[in-house]
């Protein structure tokens, strides 16, 4: 019986230092594979790595062996002595295992939790393993089932519900009051990470007409590029306020670069739209008080950090009943891998074999009165020995297999051939394209 | 036989109700889709109600205050399932449901009283005098129902406290564009339903204008309802005051169509006796 082993770290075991070191590319995910399938101890195996986590999934009849064995080709393939990352490692063997790539794949081990990125990096890590046959019987169906459990984990908690990033909490806000983002124009005060970070967002909401005003007008014609915008002069932002609908404000400016008299002249020109704006910077750019006039609202930093610990707070109530579902997935996981062991196999098959010969026995005599109870006895040692001969070569056959495939490989054809198992684990493929919508938080 | 289909409408309305708020709490696509069915069956059954008793007593049933109220629960509750359709604004059957209910509620508990009119409502425009009244008061209050929404949601936003409410609510726009659609019908409905009674007038009374307490606070409403339109058209009115105008509106209604017969009297008082 093969062991499911998973060792790894992640964003809180290991530094990030570490976490660059170890991080695999492609072609080196690919020769690590190839390493694996080639060693005596490791029948299967799985790669993933991502910028906040490495993790191995093997299958052995040698735990210890296979451990070893990976650690010293990480050594070998990251040219990085073993004691340089072994503290950091975490191991995990049977149910501990099943449970940990089900947690990560649920984003539930995530830094932040929730996000939905994990699953598509494991989803790719799986097909690489496909495509390189390093996955078999066991892991193909660990992983299937991991995707499962991550599905149902999100559509059955609200582990991935509400934004958890500065600007992404600024978009969630946006639609909260604009319904659609879509054509919606925005107008971008200053230059910083999250504030362009936010217009890409809005961009990738099919906003509108992107404008930028900058005091140095150079830098905003250069931004004004990248978001294919208009840069627009510093004194212009007075109009514009007529025309935009979204402000995204990022300045150095020590004094507020728009008060409530430019809104209030804005207001009527724009029949009263709503104006939200967005003050990331610090000293705060707009006038807190804009926020009590009507149809303008206003959220700076602090507000939108508010927003994210309650979101946080909202996932990590969440996760627990993610637990759960994961809890009860481990247990069927490991239903159908006991099953796997030879000696509960053939009992299954000898068992369904008895019973089909026992009711047929019996319909058989049931007609045939004329027997003594002699010869009922006879026909019953006769069905025995039948099943007897029958089962021999199959039991030898799965007991010793000399095969090139592993034993896995046979036991579940036999119990999907005989149907041992009625009752059928549900699993979920993975589907292609599901790794590309990455963002800041794994990659 | 009126009686039997009133208590079931009665029955799926408060269902409904039930559907709409356990939808507001654990936020399952299957409980508003209940809500919505058990609505849609409500309104069927009040409708059956109505009917029976036109064609029972061979006149428009809205000779008493019981026959009235389920008349009114009727175009709620029909208005209610119409926007919900073309809005997909669920959360607003919260508002809805219960009011259907509620009105039901008084109006199956009122005694089933003989019809005091002189006048026999089989005359066109009559009837569609009531009817289009009624859909537009229907639509003036789920106008209502939007603006209390909004001003929840807003002050949400703008207290930036973003709790139960703030996810559950959608978006002030699309509460703001309800609103303003629900009093486009609302006032349209309203003015049909107003020329259409002055017509009966002239025909009935020899004139359009009598001076009768309800002619003069429907007109009042009239005038109320014909400003917030204009004030949005003209000067883009919109968002908090026009929910708290749409609220105001509403309160002026509810005079118009009970307190106006209790407390004062006229011509139009037999709808609302009991």
């Amino acid at each position: 019986m093969d062991y499911i082993i998973i060792l790894g770290l992640n964003h809180k075991t290991a530094p990030v230092e570490l976490r660059e070191c170890l991080a695999f590319s492609g072609e080196e995910t690919d020769a690590l594979l190839r390493s694996f399938s080639e060693h005596a101890a490791i029948k299967e195996s799985i790669l993933v790595s991502t910028c906040n986590r490495v993790e191995i999934l093997l299958t052995s009849p040698d735990s210890d062996a296979a451990i070893g064995a990976a650690k010293r080709f990480i050594s070998e393939y990251k040219r990085i002595p073993v004691s340089r990352f072994e503290e950091s490692l975490y191991i995990h063997q049977g149910d501990d295992a099943i449970r940990h790539i089900f947690r990560v794949a649920a984003s539930l081990d995530s830094m932040v939790v929730g996000e939905p990125q994990i699953l598509g990096q494991i989803k790719e890590a799986y097909r690489t393993a496909a495509l390189k046959r390093t996955s078999g019987v066991i892991l193909n169906r660990l992983l299937h089932k991991t995707f499962f459990v991550a599905k149902r984990v999100r559509s059955e908690t609200g582990i991935g519900d509400h934004a958890v990033s500065i600007s992404y909490a600024a978009i969630e806000l946006g639609r909260k009051i604009f319904g659609s983002l879509e054509g919606m124009r925005v107008l971008l005060i200053g230059a910083g990470e999250m504030a362009e970070l936010a217009v890409e967002h809005l961009i990738r909401h099919r906003s509108g007409d992107i404008f930028v005003a900058n005091r140095t007008f150079e830098r905003g014609i250069e931004l004004a590029r990248r978001f294919r915008g208009t840069a627009i002069r510093f004194e212009e932002i007075g109009g514009m306020l007529q025309k935009v609908d979204i402000i995204i404000s990022s300045t150095g400016s020590p004094e507020y670069v728009i008060d409530r008299k430019m809104v209030k002249a804005a207001m009527g020109g724009r029949k009263h739209r709503p104006l939200f704006f967005i003050d990331i910077a610090v000293p705060r750019d707009i006038d807190p008080r804009i926020n009590r006039m009507d149809n303008a609202y206003v959220y700076d930093i602090d507000d939108l950090k508010g927003v994210i610990d309650e979101n946080i707070e909202d996932r990590n109530r969440e996760a627990v009943k993610a637990e759960r579902i994961i809890d009860a997935a481990v247990v069927s996981f490991r239903k159908w891998y006991e099953s796997l062991d030879v000696v509960p196999t053939i009992k299954a098959l000898r068992g369904k074999m008895a019973e089909i010969a026992r009711s047929e026995v019996e319909k058989t005599l049931g007609i045939l009165h004329h027997l003594s109870e002699a010869d009922a006895e006879a026909i019953h040692r006769m069905t025995e020995a039948l099943i007897n001969k029958m089962m021999h070569d199959p039991t030898i056959f799965l007991k010793n297999n000399g095969c090139l495939r592993d034993k896995a490989y046979y036991v579940d054809i036999t119990r999907r051939l005989f149907n041992l198992d009625p009752a059928e684990l549900s699993g979920s493929g993975a589907r292609p394209g599901d790794s590309q919508h990455r963002t800041e938080e794994e990659l | 036989m009126m009686q039997l289909f009133s208590m079931a409408a009665l029955f799926l309305y408060l269902l409904s109700t039930a559907g709409y708020v356990s939808y507001l709490f654990l936020q399952k696509d299957v409980l508003h889709r209940a809500g919505w069915g058990l609505l849609g069956a409500g309104f069927l059954a009040n409708l059956a109600a109505i009917l029976y008793e036109f064609i029972a007593a061979g006149r428009f049933p809205v000779g008493n205050l019981q026959e009235t109220l389920s008349v009114a629960a009727c175009t709620l509750a029909g208005l209610f399932l119409v926007f919900q359709h073309r809005y997909r604004l669920r959360v607003l059957g919260v508002y809805a449901a219960p009011l259907a209910a509620l009105i039901m509620s008084v109006s199956v508990r009122l005694p089933k009283a003989p019809s005091q009119m002189e006048i026999v409502f089989n005359n066109f425009w009559i009837i569609f005098h009531v009817v289009v009244i009624f859909i537009g008061n229907a639509a003036f209050a789920l106008a209502a129902g939007a603006g209390i929404l909004y001003l929840m949601q807003e002050s949400a936003i703008k207290g930036k406290n973003h709790g139960f409410f703030f996810h559950r609510l959608p978006s002030l726009n699309l509460l703001d564009t309800v609103g303003y659609a629900s009093i486009v019908v609302g006032f349209t409905m309203f003015t049909l339903g107003l020329i259409t009674g002055f017509l009966y007038a002239k025909m009935v009374w020899g004139r359009f204008w009598s001076w009768d307490p309800k002619e003069v606070w429907s007109g009042v409403m009239w005038l109320f309802y014909a400003a917030l339109l204009h004030e949005r058209l003209a000067t883009g009115w919109r968002g908090r005051k026009a929910a708290i105008m749409s609220i105001v509106g509403f309160g002026v209604l509810l005079f118009t169509f009970l307190g106006v017969n209790f407390l004062l009297t006229g011509h139009h008082g037999a709808f609302t006796r009991w």
